[in-house]
């Protein structure tokens, strides 16, 4: 064991040189920092309450008091923008946990087991990839409310098939490997080969698809929200300041400015560093192929 | 090949019925009748209602009924608007939904293939850079951040177009736009790296060697095989303009069936809601069949797996 374990720092430590010198990747990791940062000490962060209202002032221009300005109900916007930010990466975080909870268990397994079984799993994945699934996660909103907790969940089931997919491909390739073959060859249990050998080798990968994952749950959840049908007000996300900011662009256009380009920064980071870390990470696409 | 095909329609099946399904069920689990909100309804006019639709019998003959129906092509009434069948519906607002996802998927196509191509062709200068910036910027800016964003500026502040509507030809320009960028900067990107993989081939080389002009080698034999990956995302993108159009539709207040749908949903149209579904998936299962038959004709490889 302890012949193994210097190898493998060096692979995480060599990652991590190289992620570095990726200036893209590092200026999205320091700003995704800074904006987890914000919307976690919001409430501590501004002297207002995300729901807490002013009719006398209404919409305001950004000034001294409200920095961003102040919605048509007089709520200040940096206040619901951090507030925002929670709901966000909070469904971003936890969607995405729901499919890596599903997603990586049945690509490991259908990958390691192979044959029939594998082609039956598979087969299941490949229908309901075909399936307009945002399509069936409205529907789910629509049914059963909109709620927060079904939100996760829903996002979260569409994303897992992705991740099973890329899982798969992987522990085919290492089921071949000798070290596998010498855990079959010691009498290892399947659970044991999975959980203690195969799925710390594709940590890698997981980690990579995980961070292009978020964004992708993110937007889902800002699309659902924009159009109503996701996080409800007085609650704050930046599908609903956006849709907000967009009603009133007219004669309000910085409601809609600010949301808006925070989102697409937020995007831009999640993806610089997403790309950054599969170049860095993943060895099919590192050097010079990007 | 035509086995190909014939085994490839067969297989939508099964897809279909389980989209059905799921949301046929999913649909009568919700909590109260499509009728519970208008609180005025006696409660015999009430059973009158459920009656009329049906909606007094057994889950699983409402469940055969519908499937019969469905079989005819019929999607049976609206709740919402009683006067008028889902089919009518559909008929008025899927021409304008056609019209405005085929032109998003020209415009992304086209933008697409030319900024991959161009950016292809000398990586790493500023020919490369400044396309894949653009496309970069057009992953990072959804469509509903991206359609106000143009109203905001070339609608309100420069007058050039209307803020909204659907009846002239300037109108379709935001729309599609907004609707088409971010699958021209996926499509940008898909031909850009596939492009960079296919130059290298031995082929490649050999039509160079054999003197042909470059504007042969590039367009008539590496985007041959480079636009391989670009087809086989037609499918997944087919389906993103079809749910993006729910928004686009909404932000320009276009009469098609994207916004039908988002106005459905809110009123809890059950029927209206189910019908544009089944019409949806049939869209989306069709047009992956024939993406991959499209496929398996370009790349002979492909037949033999299936």
């Amino acid at each position: 064991m302890s012949t193994t374990k210097p190898a493998k720092n060096s692979l995480w430590a060599d990652s991590w040189k190289q992620l570095r010198k990726n200036k893209a990747a590092v200026t999205g990791l320091i700003i995704l920092i800074i904006l987890i940062a914000a919307s976690v000490l919001a409430p501590w962060l501004t002297p207002y309450s995300y729901e807490q209202q002013d009719l006398a002032l209404g919409a305001s221009k950004p000034s001294f008091a409200h920095i961003l300005g102040t919605d048509i109900k007089g709520r200040d916007l940096l206040t619901r923008l951090l507030y925002g930010g929670r709901t966000s990466f909070l469904v971003g975080f936890c969607a995405t946990a729901v499919s890596l909870l599903i997603g990586v268990p049945y690509g490991a397994l259908s990958g390691y087991v192979g044959g029939r079984t594998d082609s039956v799993m598979m087969r299941f994945v490949d229908i309901l990839y075909t399936m307009p699934f945002t399509i069936l996660v409205i529907i789910l909103m629509v049914v059963f409310g909109r709620n927060i907790l079904l939100l996760f969940g829903a996002i979260g089931a569409i994303q897992w098939l992705v991740m099973a997919r890329i899982i798969r491909g992987q522990v085919m390739a290492l089921r071949q490997q000798a070290f596998v073959e010498a855990a079959i060859a010691l009498g290892a249990s399947r659970t044991r080969i999975i959980f203690k050998h195969i799925i710390p080798n594709v940590l890698g990968i997981i980690i990579v698809y995980t961070t292009l994952t978020i964004p992708h749950v993110m937007l889902m959840e800002t699309f659902l929200s924009f159009l109503g049908l996701g996080i409800q007000p007085p609650m704050s996300s930046w599908g609903l300041l956006i849709k907000d900011g967009a009603d009133v662009m007219e004669t309000y256009p910085w409601l809609l400015i600010s949301p808006a380009l925070v989102f697409s920064i937020t995007l831009f980071s999640m993806n610089f560093l997403g790309d950054g870390l599969r170049d860095a990470l993943d060895p099919r696409f590192s050097k010079g192929r990007s | 090949m035509i086995k190909f095909i014939l085994k490839r329609f067969f297989e939508l099946i099964p897809v279909l019925l389980i989209s059905i399904t799921v949301v046929f069920f999913l649909i009568r689990l919700a909590p109260g009748g499509p009728f519970t909100s208008e609180k005025s309804f006696t409660p015999e006019a009430m059973a009158r209602l459920n009656e009329h639709y049906g909606l007094d019998k057994p889950i699983m003959v409402q469940y055969g009924d519908y499937l019969l129906n469905l079989l005819k092509g019929d999607l049976g009434p609206s709740f919402q608007y009683p006067s008028r069948t889902v089919n009518d519906i559909i008929r008025e607002s899927f021409p304008v939904s056609l019209e405005l996802g085929a032109l998003a998927m020209l415009f992304a196509l086209i933008v697409g293939l030319l900024a991959g191509i161009v950016a292809s062709l000398k990586p790493n200068t500023v020919q490369d850079h400044l396309p894949m910036g653009l496309a970069m910027t057009g992953i990072c800016m959804p469509s509903f951040v991206l359609g106000p964003l143009l109203i905001l500026i070339f609608a309100l502040w420069f007058k050039w177009f209307n803020a909204s509507g659907w009846e002239l030809p300037i109108d379709r320009v935001l729309p599609v736009i907004t609707l088409g960028a971010s699958y021209a900067a996926y499509i940008a990107r898909l031909t850009r790296g596939s492009m960079l993989e296919t130059l290298p081939a031995d082929f490649i080389r050999t039509a160079r060697a054999k003197g042909l002009s470059e504007t042969v080698v590039i367009y008539k034999h590496t985007l041959k095989n480079a636009i391989l990956p670009v087809i086989s995302y037609l499918g997944p993108a087919t389906a993103g303009i079809i749910t993006g159009s729910f928004v686009v539709e909404s932000i320009f207040n276009i009469p098609g069936m994207g916004r039908m749908f988002v106005l459905a949903a809110f009123n809890r149209d059950y029927t209206l809601i189910m019908g544009l579904v089944v019409f949806f998936a049939l869209l989306v299962v069709v047009f992956n069949a024939l993406v991959d038959i499209l496929l398996g004709l370009l790349n002979p490889k492909l037949r033999m797996h299936a």
